[in-house]
């Protein structure tokens, strides 16, 4: 069925307002809206690491979910998971649960808990291929205790411990390139995609993750106000450009195969999006033209890379 | 009808699982508990159950993948040793504090460092206050009575708390050993059907695991959590009655061993216990009032109930296979020393460190341990912390 932007956003939230995120959370968009890609009647169980996400929407004793849910700790959401999904086979297999049964195992973690701390959990749980969904909703860095650098930092931000100063000019490093990582493991379905006006990159993308068995992940950047320090109504400004710069490519491995699923026909200067966010400011000091050189060489030299795994 | 067999430690606690045929087994492997999952493996590969063997890339996943399932509603189990229990920690705690009845066999091995594979108890002490009952073996046969008593215990409505069974790391898990088997028809009957309340599968609702609660009601949690330790003394003696019922074995808290006119007494658990006896029989026959006491349920402690059983002696000798690194006591130590102070009950007592890694106990390591308990019964002591069998 064709996409149809009315219908989907009208489905019932199964992410219920309330819950303590900040306005304009990037986080949130990418829950609900990949929560909307469930069907109709289709069960789930929601899984968090810890993070912003888990303590702003299960405070006891109010939870924002409308499904089940389970966070256990930080670096643990894919093995979590992983028993969750166990235990549904194996109550079905025994006839505990009714074998027309149809539930789906969604577990969703910030860039700490997925790109760093939580990385070996979740290598296990997507190499053992369980029937799950992990969705990292990528913010650049550990949110939820206070703008620290992650692995998806990327190069020269200013954080909390990669602080700008006399002698540093933010994080030294570039960031980690998860979805790669994760579709070395050889599974089903890998994608990122980020919000686009009508949502369609990411409906679609998180509709093939849930309903294609096995294990399926989906890396969602979300832009975070607070640590980007951008003015929070331009969240789809900010992503339109991580698009259109090349700095967060819209892509698929689908069994192996690399589908690039959008090419700007201008591809915009990497400062177009760095201007915007509060963690780059020193980028456009004068003397440093050469930093921004330095990320547009690093956002060319990985887009040319996409684009050849994509023509292969 | 019961069944002889010849088996090690973990034969017989896989012999247990198969025939309990639990729900979601995730584990990884860890010297000396190893064979645990792996003939649990073979029962799968041979369709002798219907389990859901998860082999995950760490003991952290695997206790995080034991809470995912038993949150979800399911039968879980894992095994494991040492340096994997010590991986496991912070989820041993989620474990207990979100009230899941996992059974986890432990196969007690010395904490690293110097890496050392072999017996103590230093795993498990370390864990004496996450939360987990613990029931501690002395032979092969109790390892295996233990684990099928293990869910009635854990799963009752009144605990609902995870279940650590222990035996001690290759002296019971490796030594073969003659054992009384139940039938698989029992081991089920007596097991019975897990039936969860509330479970994130429930087909007739939801529910959330695992909330972000803070100065509003963590502590009520914490002392429901209590509440359910104290509730397990119980409900470890009612099951024990009653698997007692249906087998003719077993103790329900601590087994007393010629302890009726004893004077002197040892306060132990674990496969040491098999030695002390043997102490305790040379000694008697050599016409000292010498007896043992040897603890089945560390958590939760009996204690009122081991210090009525001490109240007649003179001397007593607490017997810690860890080391605690307080300059004081050890966990047996301390416990011991608190009941019988509470008691009223004021002896001399030595608290002994002993069988570290694997450090062998003898015979005549025990009866130098009563000649000493003799001595200060007779003189006193000033010497109350000690190690037997090493060389100083």
């Amino acid at each position: 069925m064709a996409y149809n932007f009315k219908e989907i956003m009208n489905r019932p939230e199964r992410l219920a307002p309330g819950h303590r995120m900040c306005a304009g959370c990037g986080g949130t968009i990418a829950v609900r809206n990949v929560l909307r890609a469930l069907h109709e009647g289709d069960k789930a169980v929601v899984g968090n690491a810890t993070g912003c996400l888990e303590v702003s929407t299960f405070m006891y004793p109010y939870v924002a979910y409308e499904d089940s849910y389970i966070h256990n700790a930080f670096e643990n959401a894919g093995a979590t998971m992983s028993g969750v999904e166990g235990a549904y086979n194996a109550l079905r297999r025994k006839g505990k649960l009714p074998a027309d049964s149809n539930t789906k195992f969604i577990t969703f973690g910030g860039d700490g808990g997925t790109y760093d701390i939580g990385l070996q959990s979740l290598s296990g749980a997507m190499e053992r291929n369980h029937d799950l969904v992990y969705v990292c909703y990528d913010n650049g860095a550990y949110m939820n205790t206070g703008i620290q650098r992650s692995s998806a930092t990327p190069m020269f931000a200013d954080t909390t411990t990669t602080p700008v100063g006399s002698d540093s000019n933010g994080k030294p490093q570039n960031r980690k390139d998860l979805a790669t990582i994760i579709a070395a493991h050889d599974i089903p379905y890998v994608a990122q995609t980020t919000f686009s006006p009508n949502f369609k990159d990411l409906h679609t993308k998180a509709e093939k993750a849930i309903y294609t068995p096995g294990a399926a992940f989906l890396n969602i950047m979300a832009p975070c106000p607070r640590g980007w320090r951008y003015n929070t109504p331009d969240i789809m400004e900010i992503c339109r450009l991580g698009v259109e710069t090349c700095y967060w490519p819209l892509f698929e491995v689908i069994e192996g195969k690399w589908v690039l699923n959008y090419q700007p026909k201008n591809k915009l200067p990497i400062e177009d999006w760095l201007v915007k966010q509060g963690r780059f400011k020193h980028l456009f000091k004068k003397g440093n033209e050469y930093l921004i050189e330095a990320f547009q060489k690093e956002v060319d030299r990985r887009w040319e890379d996409l684009l050849k795994k994509c023509e292969a | 009808m019961a069944k002889r067999d010849r088996l090690s430690g973990n034969e017989a606690v896989a012999e247990a699982l198969r025939q309990i045929n639990p729900d979601v087994m995730p584990a990884f492997p860890i010297t000396p508990s190893t064979e645990i999952p792996q003939y649990f493996s073979k029962f799968c590969a041979n369709g002798q159950v219907d389990t859901e063997f998860i082999p995950v890339e760490s003991e952290h996943s695997a206790m995080s993948a034991a809470i995912g399932a038993e949150s979800a509603g399911a039968r879980t189990v894992s095994a494991t040793s040492s340096a994997g229990m010590a991986y496991m920690w912070e989820e041993l705690y989620l474990a207990s504090a979100n009230r899941l009845p996992i059974a986890l066999a432990l196969v007690n091995r010395a904490l690293s460092g110097p890496i050392n594979i072999n017996c103590d108890h230093s795993d498990a002490m370390g864990a004496r206050d996450a939360g987990w009952i613990q029931l501690f073996a002395e032979t092969n046969q109790e390892a295996y009575d233990n684990m099928v008593q293990a869910y009635r215990i854990a799963e009752h409505k009144d605990v609902r708390l995870p279940i650590m069974i222990c035996q001690d790391g290759f002296i019971t898990s490796h030594a073969v050993q003659n054992i009384t088997l139940m039938e698989d028809e029992e081991v089920r009957n007596f097991v019975g059907e897990y039936q969860p309340e509330q479970y994130l599968l429930n087909p007739n609702g939801t529910m959330a695991v695992g909330p972000y609660s803070v100065s509003n009601h963590y502590m009520e949690a914490r002392r429901a959590q209590a509440e359910a330790m104290h509730n397990a003394k119980d409900v470890i003696k009612a099951v024990a009655e009653e698997f007692a019922a249906v087998t003719g074995r077993g103790v329900a808290w601590f087994e007393e061993y010629a302890m009726e006119d004893a004077e002197l007494a040892i306060v132990l658990m674990g496969s040491a216990a098999g030695t002390a006896k043997d102490a305790v029989d040379n000694l008697r026959a050599a016409g000292k009032k010498v007896g043992l006491i040897k603890i089945r349920m560390f958590r939760p402690f009996p204690a009122e109930e081991i210090a009525e059983a001490l109240k007649n002696v003179k001397a007593v000798a607490l017997m810690d296979r860890t080391e605690s690194f307080n300059d004081h006591n050890g966990p047996i130590g301390a416990d011991v020393s608190t009941a019988l102070f509470r008691a009223g009950k004021l002896c001399e007592t030595i608290n002994y460190v002993y069988g570290l890694g694997g450090r062998d106990v003898r015979v005549e390591d025990i009866e130098k341990v009563f000649a000493d308990l003799e001595e200060a019964a007779a003189n006193g002591t000033n010497d109350h912390y000690r190690y037997m069998g090493v060389r100083e």
